[in-house]
């Protein structure tokens, strides 16, 4: 019994000390946070993605809390809705910003694309492409192995077994940019998602010479330059062979895309046409006369 | 006892079919394409233009720094286009593209066959030379010879190593230079020597050479100061770190370069292209390559032209096999497999290997089984399965701290894994990856 009844007191009293002890360490080094950056913090998705520049999102909501103002500081998997609730949290403004997607700037579907070599290698663009151009004559498309895949927190981006192409699914792409870094190849790009997410881009990164390009893949852009003289606003330049449409300057008239030759320029999410239709058969019509 | 190193090593079936075939020539191709990117370093400069008539061993591309060197017209003829081609790269590369018409050289190339010993050259005069015509380290890794011959202020060389080790399996070329060029070869040594100011050089020959070995110690009687070592079959025997160890039992520090060991390595072949260049005023713009393969009807050592389509010296040795899986630029072990039938014969091309379907093929590739094996045969003393593990997880710093660096990508621990684990593959991307960032910190 006396045993027990000195157990009980000695470590209660130890007990007693330690805590005292705490006490004062941990007054002693007290680390003073801004309460502000939990604040923000919860304002934040929390995927940890990294698409605003900031190591995860307690780095991304310090890093609020200390600048001055909130222009060029960006959560792309939030959006503009949670900017603006940080803007709250801060008593700042928050910039807008058009909400991007990611677009994959290849086509070489194996139809339109022939393998010429066989890749036996590891399952990775990034391994592929320090070894040689690709399995098909076009040395700048799609290796179809999957980096940005692995690369998406967001399970946003898969293959597409068919085509062999990366499908980007438009509810879960934040644009956090991600798999734009993983494709050793730079042909994934951030675009703005434009209006009813309708979108219109060239849909390949070839700068190879037009005949190069077409003998390596028929969806290739030749660098022709009829969008480019077709289009009222100035948005299309062609540079090393390669045509590109300036989203700023897009007005998705979409009379570049029926000029193409070849097909490499997409339009997503638009109605079926029917004006070109009817276009085209008032030309029959004329040439007839 | 045969002289060796240490650490690791493997002995790959050495399979040389081409062995005692002599250097033959073969007709010249319609067109060349001639890279301006052959070497380690900055690519060079062309100096022609569309429509230029050019002779054989005229300057078509000029160096653009001291880690450069200057590219010559292995044929005369017109420049039909500067152009990109596909090359062993596996991408596009600037390419001089020209049409082939008859074969005349510069004057200045003495073209007699005539064996001429002259060692009374100055250093300088020595290292302007083989920077003029274009010299590169012709083992596989194309370095610049000018810059390794510029012995750093302050260092002292002691050996000069000739690497006439060859030891990847199939690779005849050196062998069979040596054995038809080995006075030249000895002068060349002798011209290196006096270029660095070693006072010794020793030539060593893998111990699977007899002929070559008794050949070279026999005419090395006549030189001063020049032995020749046989060696232990063992790969990577003629890894630049691996020579200076056996020979000399010197051992060059991480990261460092063997004149830090008093050492200089150079190919047997090198030292036959510093002949030609020094005595014979002739530019680098032809090598000998092995073109071989277990389907090769007439295995060969051909003398090719820079910028031959490799497919013309595959007709010259029997024709394409049928059962072709796939084609190799360089050994087995260390050489690339190429996209193409038609790319470039380049300064770096020490051989065109055919290989049939069934043995072409990669092994499946099952999860690591903790062996060891890889670790055991890392000449460097590496442990490959880690580094390959890190790299994939993009771990640089520890990759740096694990010497990955050292690695000189030799392909020993492919060799033996039996998971068939791909760890050459993504060695070599942490390797450039590092060295990127290595890079961009320096600036």
């Amino acid at each position: 019994m006396e045993i027990i009844l000195n157990t009980l007191i000695s470590l209660s009293l130890l007990g007693v000390v330690l805590a005292v002890i705490l006490y004062f360490v941990a007054q002693k080094f007290k680390v003073v946070e801004d309460p502000r950056i939990d604040e923000v913090e919860a304002c934040l998705p929390g995927a940890n993605c990294g698409g605003c520049g900031y190591p995860g999102c307690r780095g991304f909501a310090e890093a609020c809390v200390k600048a001055e103002t909130l222009d060029g500081m960006f959560c792309p998997a939030g959006g503009n809705e949670a900017m603006k609730n940080v803007a709250n949290a801060l008593g700042q403004t928050a910039t807008e910003k058009e909400p991007q997607i990611a677009v994959i700037r290849c086509n070489g579907t194996p139809e339109k694309r022939k393998k010429t070599t066989k890749y036996d290698g590891p399952v990775s663009c990034a391994v592929s492409s320090a070894l040689y151009g690709g399995d098909t004559d076009c040395q700048y498309g799609c290796l179809g192995l999957g980096d940005c895949v692995a690369a998406c927190t967001f399970d946003a981006i898969h293959m597409d077994e068919e085509s062999g192409l990366p499908i980007v699914d438009e509810d879960k792409c934040t644009a956090c940019g991600a798999c734009v870094k993983a494709c050793p190849k730079s042909i994934i790009e951030l675009r703005n998602k434009g209006k009813k997410s309708r979108r219109i881009y060239v849909s390949c990164i070839n700068k190879d010479k037009g005949a190069d390009a077409k003998r390596a893949c028929d969806a290739a852009c030749i660098g022709c330059g009829k969008c480019a003289k077709v289009c009222a606003y100035d948005a299309i330049t062609i540079e090393n062979f390669l045509a590109y449409i300036d989203f700023e300057k897009c007005k998705l008239c979409r009379k570049c895309v029926a000029e193409c030759p070849t097909g490499a320029i997409l339009e997503l999410n638009f109605p079926p046409r029917k004006e070109a239709v009817v276009e085209k058969a008032s030309e029959t019509t004329e040439i007839e006369k | 006892m045969l002289k060796t190193f240490p650490k690791g090593g493997v002995h790959p079936g050495e399979n040389k079919f081409s062995a005692g075939k002599p250097i033959e020539t073969i007709e010249l191709p319609k067109q060349v394409y001639i890279p301006v990117a052959q070497h380690l370093g900055a690519p060079a400069e062309p100096v022609v233009a569309k429509g230029d008539v050019v002779k054989t061993g005229q300057l078509i591309a000029k160096s653009t720094g001291f880690v450069s060197a200057n590219i010559h017209s292995s044929v005369s003829g017109k420049v039909l286009k500067i152009d990109k081609i596909l090359d062993t790269s596996g991408y596009k590369q600037t390419c001089i593209v020209i049409d082939v018409e008859g074969d005349e050289w510069l004057e200045t190339i003495d073209r007699s066959a005539e064996i001429i010993n002259n060692t009374d050259i100055s250093a300088e005069e020595i290292r302007a030379k083989v920077a003029g015509n274009g010299i590169v380290g012709l083992g596989g890794a194309t370095f610049p010879t000018h810059v390794k011959l510029s012995v750093p202020a302050g260092k002292t060389c002691k050996y000069l190593i000739i690497n006439a080790v060859e030891c990847e399996p199939y690779l005849t070329a050196d062998h069979q230079l040596m054995m038809e060029k080995g006075e030249e070869i000895l002068i060349g040594c002798k011209l290196i020597q006096k270029a660095v100011g070693a006072e010794k050089v020793i030539v060593g020959i893998e111990n699977n050479k007899p002929d070559a070995i008794k050949h070279m110690t026999e005419l090395s009687k006549k030189f001063e100061h020049i032995e020749v070592n046989a060696l232990k079959v063992k790969y990577p025997q003629g890894g630049e770190k691996q020579l200076i160890k056996s020979i000399t039992n010197r051992e060059v520090p991480s990261g460092a370069l063997p004149i830090e060991v008093g050492c200089v390595v150079q190919n047997v072949g090198t030292a036959f292209a510093v002949y030609e260049a020094v005595i014979k005023n002739k530019p680098l713009f032809e090598r000998v390559v092995t073109v071989t393969g277990k389907s090769v009807k007439k295995p060969s050592n051909i003398l090719s032209r820079i910028g031959t389509p490799i497919n013309m010296l595959i007709e010259a040795a029997g024709g394409m096999p049928e059962d072709t899986g796939k084609i190799v630029s360089g050994g087995p072990m260390m050489g690339k497999a190429v996209s193409s039938d038609k790319i470039p014969v380049t300064k770096g091309t020490s051989g065109v290997l055919i290989f049939p379907e069934q043995i072409a093929e990669r092994a499946e590739t099952y999860n690591c089984i903790r062996c060891g094996r890889c670790v055991g045969v890392c000449p460097m003393g590496l442990e490959p399965y880690l580094i390959k593990n890190m790299a994939a997880v993009k771990m640089y710093e520890e990759l740096q701290a694990e010497r990955a660096l050292d690695c000189m990508e030799c392909g020993s621990c492919v060799y033996v894994c039996p998971a068939g684990v791909p760890l050459l593959d993504y060695i070599r991307l942490g390797k450039a990856n590092l060295n990127k960032i290595l890079r961009a910190k320096k600036s």
